[in-house]
């Protein structure tokens, strides 16, 4: 259609004014409260034929005959005091619907990568992922209890991250932790952005 | 002619029909526009429709999006207002648009070039909640 991409202040006009930011991380480690603590929560599925991204990942073997895989996630729309609309999107708990994950990052602001310290392991994929792809994103620690505190230094370190990353300690229960986490991850991205826009030269 | 073929061929199909059913079986609409985010709003169809709606492929749920999108709402709430699929959603926005009967707003790509005004509007906003 129209290259409306190429152009991106004659494009304000007759697009929206909205920001997507997703919540990535292991099964159980506070996505979906994450996102219930700033907006209601709704509910959103897909129904997907297995395709040749997915099989090979997803063994269907055990499960013959099954064609499709329903992948289930969470949003939230918030509608900010200025007007604009921010979309934060749970990313499916399953790591292995690529698919999806990259359907909810394309436009995507950045992400929040929320870590339980008990299973760290839990949000490798994730990591990953948003380094390979390039798309900016924070560390949410989320205080658990009975989770050993352990220090954004030791997290970092076990993690292997670039120091430039955020990683912040949150309660995600807690609507004011929330926001910081929110507002953590788009101060990043603003960082970010201008070093990016430094290293270009005219 | 065997029972079991027939049964074979309900169980691969059963889960892509169900779903499915509702677009006559079309699983993908060709084309890019129904980002998660992008807004849709029905247009106000110049009177009455009916005879716009060919029939085979039209569904209750067309309708029920029109209704939904009298107010522009998004991709991603749409299926989760209708408790449908995102891909049958597309499909079913699909014909609507075909039909000139909902407009489309992209997302602004902020993502791609996010000023950093837009940035602090986000933040100011977010710490506004």
């Amino acid at each position: 259609m129209e290259s409306v991409r190429s152009d991106a202040d004659a494009a304000q006009g007759d697009s929206a004014l909205t920001v997507k930011i997703l919540v990535a991380g292991g099964f159980g480690v506070g996505k979906t409260t994450l996102v219930s603590a700033v907006s209601e929560i709704r509910p959103l599925r897909t129904e997907e034929a297995l395709t040749e991204k997915s099989i090979g990942v997803d063994d269907t073997t055990a499960v013959a005959g099954k064609t499709t895989t329903t992948v289930a996630m969470d949003f939230g729309r918030i509608t900010l005091p200025n007007g604009l609309v921010l979309f934060v999107f749970g990313t499916p708990g399953q790591d292995r619907f690529w698919f999806m994950w990259d359907e909810l990052a394309k436009g995507a602001l950045g992400a929040v990568v929320l870590v339980d310290t008990r299973r760290l392991a839990d949000c490798f994929a994730s990591v990953d992922y948003f380094e390979r792809r390039g798309l900016p994103f924070i560390i949410g620690v989320n205080r658990f209890d009975g989770a050993g505190r352990h220090t954004a230094e030791q997290v970092r370190d076990a993690l292997d991250l670039s120091p430039d990353i955020p990683v912040i300690s949150c309660d995600v229960r807690d609507r004011e932790d929330a926001k910081q986490v929110l507002i953590t991850l788009v101060e990043h991205i603003m960082r970010t952005m201008s070093s990016r826009q430094a290293t270009i030269s005219y | 002619m065997g029972d079991a073929a027939w049964h074979e061929d309900e169980d691969t199909a059963g889960p892509v029909v169900r779903p499915y059913a509702l677009t006559g079986g079309r699983t993908h609409y060709q084309g890019d526009e129904f980002d998660l985010v992008a807004l849709i709003a029905a247009v106000d169809a110049p009177e009455p429709a009916d005879d716009l709606h060919p029939a085979p492929s039209w569904a209750p749920e067309h309708d029920m999006i029109l209704e939904l999108c009298r107010t522009p709402l998004s991709v991603a709430e749409i299926a989760s207002d209708l408790e449908l699929p995102l891909g049958v959603v597309r499909v079913l926005l699909g014909d609507l648009l075909d039909r000139s009967l909902i407009q489309v707003r992209r997302p602004a790509p902020v993502a791609q070039f996010p000023s950093e005004r837009v940035l602090k509007e986000v933040i100011d906003g977010i710490r506004a909640l």
